[in-house]
């Protein structure tokens, strides 16, 4: 067994100003393996990769690979020893090509002339099967190609060690498929690949083995078939084992009689064709369609985020105009951005700035809110909401992505906004914050707010909305409720009419 | 992740650390190559008014236009990622329109003092409204459209007082400029005091503070929180305006001319300069105000060091940059990183030697 082992870490620590983020912690990699790392936002599963990858220097502890023992002092040592890395948020330049993005930094990529490393770019694109050109600009490719092209990019730098870090959580299904055979792939070669993500399911389709970690220490390393699904949720989250299925049962019927809160006729903008929309007080609906279906587009049109072309606009039955998002907000209406880190957090800013954002602007240039206002919102929401965060001034950016999220979920909650949009809530979080924010979703309606939720998962959309809106190629294409709400309903929906296997 | 080791060190160590242990390096070092250097003396001028005199003194006074643009163009930088060039040749456009004023004037008295500053004001608040849309609605790069006012900003100057450069002489002009009869501290000193003040009063009864640094930080989210960008961006080449006509007429206060070619000459770049000294990132977002005020003076002093040290004016400005790389290195985020993690260690090694203690 031993001799199969390529890379071992044992008893990592690495500590925090306040916070000892990894104790003790034990990982192996065989060589052929996919191995799934698992656990909750701060269980420090970033924080070991961080260290893996040279991005942080481990305070304690020791790291062999291939028997050697070894240390890496920075992501590009990491990289020339032959650990890669593809990080869950891309951190390639959309502003080069395809072709240079892959090959920007690299010692072999240095003095390769531009008609040469476009033609091996081509090569491995194909053989990949990415549909993306050498020469196109990266920024103009989708974001789920534009995260393979990282990954090819880290696949052809002759790595022992892949570490694909939440790699599915903008790809369709389809686009999972084709990584996975990659993985696959890869994994015959007798590549080590290392996946952290939050889809239950993939883990138990691509991943071989598990190990969990819970608050920065190990929970325990698990073959993939001997672990239930269930058993691994408990072991990350450590309680609430039942909630997860028991979370909702959808009221179904009544939200008829309610009056309609929100309606949007023939709305479109710069980016959404033409559609219609409404919500009810107190309802939860949600867009489902395929990434790049136009779901996102079309609530940042009732948002005004997007420069809005045509249609007309009802709050309670009342006109109103919205053009920017300002006007959304004084309506009553609030939107969590899909992409944090663009859309959402101002980094360098402490929690309590970030949180109290949206009020302040609301509340206007010439009424800002005090200090000890808003340290009183700030310490009231941290704690409605369990943020964990080392204190309300601490900067946003360093806290993690779940928490990240809840800082910002916090901010348009003191808005107390009548709707609430949100765009992939959950993306890129972890189990425990999921539920968490679910169970906040339904807790709104249940208050009256009407909530529009979009998620990729269509399960979690499934458990939260009494009616989906179901979009394809930019255009709604049904609408479900009651009966038809259920998995292979939203599937066949958004398929469409054509033949399916 | 480079993000977060600065913030980790920012929480151990605060953005003034640098300026101020500059400044304590500057004044060590001067006391001790001159002891009565810092000595502060009370004399009377020629107006026959007390007043303070010595180094120390003449530093503070000295950097006072640098200092009032210094905090304008924390506003500037903050929010729109880049710098204003133009502020000595607006400065010069509001000298030249001050003057103008003065001199159209029958008799130079109180309420056309005001009134001539009003309209210096104006102009300047003009030509920083020029820049901002540049910069704000047509998304110029910051430096590139302001490269336009400082081309052509003396020449303005110039035409405003018909290529001439006209003396006043009076005792208010003389009093903005040196002393008030009866206050032993020169007022342009006072003038920075008020300066100071008002943008503390700014940012306690408007929102400013955070808007500009949502916008610096992350435009995108800002606009989708519902900040107008544009807005603020323009707003801070405003504000620097009034900063810019401020500094132009203490400038001319104090010689009691306009000279549109050598009026506040160079002072852009020991703003720019002042604006990093004090620790604040060029390239937009959190800011500290009272950080390029200390970058002003930390400048000033160094100037008065060398030519106190009878270093040749010529020579000066090159001890001077050899100076300023060092600071600037030493607060680059490079060395702020390393020694951050320094510092991560030291705290660790003490946590673990108090542990082992206990």
């Amino acid at each position: 067994m031993q001799d199969n082992t390529l890379l071992q870490m044992r008893h990592i620590e690495k500590r925090f100003p306040g916070v000892l983020a990894l104790n003790g912690v034990d990982f192996t990699l065989r060589k052929g393996e996919i191995h799934a790392l698992m656990g909750e936002n701060g269980a420090g599963k970033s924080t070991l990769i961080k260290v893996l990858t040279g991005v942080y220097q481990m305070d304690g502890g020791q790291i062999t690979l291939d028997g050697k023992s070894i240390t890496i002092h920075s992501p590009q040592d990491a990289q020339s020893q032959g650990i890669s890395t593809v990080y869950q948020e891309i951190t390639l330049c959309p502003n080069l090509t395809v072709a240079e993005n892959m090959f920007i930094g690299r010692e072999d990529g240095a003095w390769v002339r531009h008609k040469l490393y476009e033609k091996r770019a081509d090569e491995i694109l194909a053989k990949l099967g990415i549909p993306a050109r050498s020469s196109q600009q990266l920024g103009d490719c989708s974001l789920a190609v534009q995260q393979m092209v990282a990954i090819a990019r880290a696949v052809d730098q002759k790595c022992k060690v892949l570490i694909l870090d939440e790699p599915t959580s903008s790809l369709d299904d389809k686009e999972v498929k084709m990584l996975f055979d990659l993985m696959r792939n890869l994994k015959s070669q007798g590549v080590g690949i290392i996946f952290v993500t939050h889809f239950l399911e993939q883990v138990y389709e691509v991943s071989d083995r598990i190990t969990v970690l819970r608050n920065g220490e190990l929970v325990g390393e698990y073959l993939t078939e001997q672990l239930p699904q269930v058993e691994l949720v408990a072991k990350m989250i450590g309680k609430e084992l039942d909630e997860l299925s028991s979370l909702k049962e959808a009221p179904e019927g009544e939200e008829e009689e309610k009056e309609v809160f929100y309606e949007a006729k023939n709305l479109s903008s710069s980016d959404a064709m033409p559609f219609n929309f409404s919500i009810r007080k107190g309802e939860v609906n949600g867009f489902t369609g395929l990434l790049g279906s136009g779901r996102s587009e079309c609530v940042r049109a009732i948002f005004g985020a997007d420069k809005v072309t045509g249609g007309s606009t009802f709050i309670k039955g009342k006109q109103i105009s919205v053009t920017r998002p300002i006007d959304a907000m004084k309506s009553g209406i609030g939107y969590l951005a899909e992409d944090r880190k663009r859309d959402g957090i101002i980094a360098e800013l402490s929690v309590r700035e970030n949180i109290i954002l949206a009020l302040q602007v609301m509340n206007g240039f010439f009424k800002p809110i005090s200090r000890s206002e808003s340290e009183a919102f700030a310490d009231e929401y941290i704690k409605v909401l369990n943020i964990k965060t080392a204190s309300k001034e601490t900067p946003v950016g360093s806290l993690s992505g779940g928490n990240q999220q809840k800082v910002i979920l916090a901010r348009w909650l003191l808005t107390h906004p009548d709707y609430l949009i949100l765009d992939e809530p959950t993306r890129g979080i972890d189990v425990g914050t999921k539920l968490e924010i679910q169970k906040l979703v339904l807790k709104l309606a249940e208050d009256g707010v009407s909530v529009t939720f979009i998620s990729s998962e269509v399960e979690e959309m499934l458990r939260t909305c009494s009616r989906l809106i179901v979009m394809r190629d930019r255009h709604v294409v049904g609408e479900l409720k009651g009966q038809d709400l259920n998995q292979e309903q939203v599937m066949k929906t958004i398929a469409g009419g054509e033949a399916q296997g | 992740m480079k993000k977060n080791t600065k913030s980790f060190f920012q929480g151990g160590l605060g953005q003034l650390t640098i300026p101020l242990i500059a400044i304590a390096l500057l004044v060590l070092f001067n006391l001790i190559r001159d002891p009565g250097f810092f000595e502060i003396g009370i004399t009377h001028n020629n107006d026959g008014n007390i007043v303070l005199a010595g180094n120390l003194i003449s530093i503070i006074n000295g950097a006072s236009e640098l200092a009032i643009l210094a905090m304008g163009m924390t506003l500037v930088t903050a929010a729109c990622g880049g710098q204003d060039i133009s502020v000595g040749a607006a400065a010069a456009i509001a000298g030249s329109t001050f003057v103008k004023i003065l001199k159209s004037a029958p008799e130079i008295n109180g309420g056309i003092v005001v009134l001539a500053f009003l309209c210096a004001c104006i102009v300047a608040m003009l030509f920083g409204a020029f820049n901002g849309t540049l910069v704000a609605v047509f998304k110029i790069q910051p430096m590139i459209a302001t490269l336009i006012l400082y081309t052509c900003g003396r020449s303005i100057a110039y035409w405003i007082n018909g290529g001439a450069t006209p003396t006043i002489s009076s005792p208010i002009i003389s009093a903005l400029g040196s002393f008030i009869p009866g206050i032993p501290v020169p007022t342009p000193v006072l003038i920075v005091v008020c300066v100071t003040i008002l943008f503390k009063l700014l940012f306690h009864f408007t929102s400013l503070e955070i808007f500009t640094q949502s916008v610096g930080i992350n435009q995108s989210a800002a606009r989708l929180n519902g900040i107008n960008a544009t807005f603020i961006k323009l707003l801070s080449f405003i504000i620097l305006g009034v900063c810019v006509a401020i500094a132009g007429s203490i400038g001319v206060s104090r010689l009691g001319l306009i000279n549109h070619e050598t009026l506040l000459i160079d002072v852009e770049m020991d703003t720019i300069l002042a604006v990093a000294i004090g620790g604040n990132s060029l390239g937009g977002g959190k800011f500290k105000i009272s950080g390029s005020i200390i970058g002003a003076y930390v400048i000033q002093m160094l100037t008065t060091t060398l030519y106190a040290m009878k270093v040749s004016s010529t020579d000066v400005k090159a001890y001077k940059a050899i100076v300023i790389v060092l600071l600037v290195v030493i607060g680059s985020p490079v060395i702020k990183a390393k020694f951050g993690k320094l510092m991560e260690k030291v705290r660790g090694r003490m946590q673990e030697s108090a542990a082992k203690g206990a």
